[in-house]
């Protein structure tokens, strides 16, 4: 099934709703169709096979999506964070290709072979344009809809290849069809080549959903824009939710019109979470956790879940605020050891996962099992009633004299501590031990010692998991969709360690 | 009829339009409104008119599954027929609906 499709389904059943942008000048989704189609056919003409996007998230980003899967090219957004050095080598990579790019980005872009660069403003009025939209577009029988290159918190990136099918599947099985009511809006911060920003395109189409794009994240201007738009479902990154927080706490804002709010994207500390079911008391959370090569979405903690986590006494009940939740119904989890032996409740290993919307594929590389697995790289484990536990890349565990620790856990324990502001554990090279365990702390209200945050964390796990070195700083480095990076403080406390 | 996954249909006597999302085990006819329903892109047959057993109507967004056949569809156009296999009636499966994660 084509991605079209979907928008297809909603422009005609629902011409006039709004489908982007501000209540007071939004767009239709009939409109959104026109443009889609009148960009589509100027497009087209550019030659290339795949439409590279360079740009801020807005309205354009989701008209461009259907322009591409219209005449059937991959659509290819770009990560302007990077680099300009790596920008280019990865522009140069979708060759041959049109690139639609924000005229503030112009500059940054060196001539590449095979690349048609088009901007951002004359791709909107080719979208406009009466003559455009009343064009023919040829049939196409499209199989990629979006090739989206993988975060690369480690290594040269991968492009991920999410087919229609993949796509439409993740959709279909997990939206309703115009299941939203007629004011609701999505409040959208993640970028446009974040997976989650794609999916949210798609998914607010079908569900008949407004979305109201942030160009670009700030506490201030996500609660601004909230409560301006009326806001009634958003998703944020954890590291957005804590600032967010800030904000509305410092404002005494509430949100009323606030229904559900989900996170993903990395993991959630238990005390942000926590807090955000205090302060924000009416609004239902959720937490999804999903890969790129899943098409978004695999398994969800949902409100009630969240709700009777937090009012529980049962220990093992209150812990889920920590899990992921329980796979969607559409698919299949396990969790695999290190010889590929399936694992009973309790056991940590591998998360594998199996479904329609799982594509599991690079370019020129494919990664999904025969069977239809794939290894997520994720280690993890699932409790009796079946909720999921991430525990982290298993590329971040640390093997320490042959014990496997895994930094989530210390990381939760110190996190707990009342002077941490935030905290990342990771293993450093050790003669003796092979690895050992370096925790590096943000401190808030003074600063605790080193035997203090030892002691804390022995009474809690056990003495291999206490931290050996330490070191504090002022902030931790994460990439713009909150993911810390954990290679880049490694190599930096490699060449200076802290003192033990 | 080829009904492979993707592949899209229309009624021959209402509005009615599909697209498969799982295929057939075996080769099966698919109806609406009690005849079979043609490909997308071809043109309707003259002549034929909606069959009152089959005429309770359609609605875009209902998805379809048929245990005997293993076909799965969505209706992404509604309209005045019902749809069926072989000549059996397929209701539309139960949607199980998610909170909303993106």
């Amino acid at each position: 099934m084509h991605t079209t499709l979907l928008l297809d389904m909603a422009a005609d059943a629902a011409p006039d709703r709004l489908a982007l942008g501000r209540m007071a000048d939004g767009v239709t989704f009939d409109e959104v169709r026109n443009r889609a189609r009148g960009g589509a056919a100027w497009l087209g003409d550019m030659g290339g096979e795949t439409v590279a996007f360079l740009g801020l998230n807005g309205p354009a980003l989701a008209v461009a999506v259907f322009a591409s899967g219209l005449l059937g090219k991959p659509f290819t957004p770009l990560n302007y964070r990077l680099p300009d050095a790596d920008l280019n080598k990865l522009l140069a990579r979708t060759a041959p290709s049109v690139v639609i790019i924000d005229e503030d980005m112009l500059g940054r872009l060196q001539p590449a072979n095979g690349v048609t660069v088009v901007t951002r403003s004359a791709f909107e009025a080719a979208c406009l344009d009466e003559a455009n939209r009343s064009r023919e577009l040829p049939e196409v029988d499209p199989d990629i809809g979006v090739l989206l290159f993988t975060s690369g918190t480690t290594g040269e990136p991968k492009a991920a290849v999410l087919r229609h099918r993949n796509l439409t599947s993740y959709v279909i099985s997990t939206v309703e069809f115009l299941g939203s009511e007629e004011h609701e809006a999505a409040l959208v911060s993640v970028p446009a080549y974040h997976i989650a920003g794609i999916s949210a395109v798609l998914t607010g189409v079908y569900g008949g959903r407004r979305t109201v794009h942030l160009p670009a994240f700030t506490p201030e201007i996500w609660v601004d824009e909230a409560a301006a738009e009326q806001v009634t479902h958003a998703m944020v990154v954890p590291t957005m939710l804590g600032r967010i927080l800030d904000v509305l706490e410092a404002r005494g804002e509430h949100l009323p019109h606030l229904k559900a709010l989900s996170y993903g994207g990395g993991r959630m500390p238990q005390p942000v979470i926590e807090r955000a079911l205090r302060v924000l008391p009416h609004v239902d959370f959720v937490n999804a956790y999903g890969l790129t090569e899943t098409s978004s979405t695999i398994a969800v903690l949902g409100p009630d879940d969240h709700r009777e986590a937090i009012s529980s006494s049962d220990e093992a009940v209150r812990r889920r605020l920590g899990s992921v939740g329980r796979p969607l119904p559409t698919l299949e989890v396990e969790i695999r050891g290190a010889e590929g032996e399936l694992l009973g409740p309790g056991q940590s290993g591998e998360i594998y996962v199996r479904g329609e919307q799982v594509s599991g594929e690079y370019l020129h590389k494919k990664a999904v099992q025969d069977d239809g697995w794939f290894a997520t790289n994720d280690g993890g484990w699932i409790d009796d009633d079946g909720y999921l536990y991430v525990e982290g890349r298993l590329d971040d565990v640390i093997v320490r004299g042959g014990e496997n620790i895994s930094p989530g856990e210390i990381e939760d324990v110190l996190r707990e501590h009342p002077q941490v502001a935030d905290v990342a554990v990771l293993g450093l090279p050790d003669n003796e031990w092979g690895e050992r365990v370096a925790a590096v702390v943000v401190t808030k209200d003074g600063q605790p010692s080193r035997d203090e945050l030892g002691a804390w964390v022995k009474a809690r796990l056990r003495s291999t998991k206490t931290p050996e070195v330490w070191a504090f700083r002022d902030a931790l480095p994460y990439n713009e969709t909150g993911k810390l990076l954990r290679r880049q403080l490694k190599t930096e406390m490699t060449a200076a360690p802290a003192a033990a | 009829m080829d009904l492979k996954p993707g592949s899209r249909w229309k009624s021959a006597v209402c509005d009615t339009e599909v697209v498969v999302v799982r295929a057939v085990k075996e080769p099966a006819q698919l109806e609406c409104g009690g005849h079979a329903m043609v490909a997308h892109n071809t043109e309707k047959p003259a002549g034929l008119s909606l069959a009152p057993e089959f005429a309770a109507g359609t609605q875009p967004g209902k998805r379809f599954a048929d245990e005997v056949s293993g076909l799965e569809i969505l209706c992404t156009k509604g309209g005045a027929g019902s749809l069926s296999i072989d000549g059996r009636a397929i209701g539309a499966k139960e949607a199980k609906k998610l909170p909303a994660s993106d």
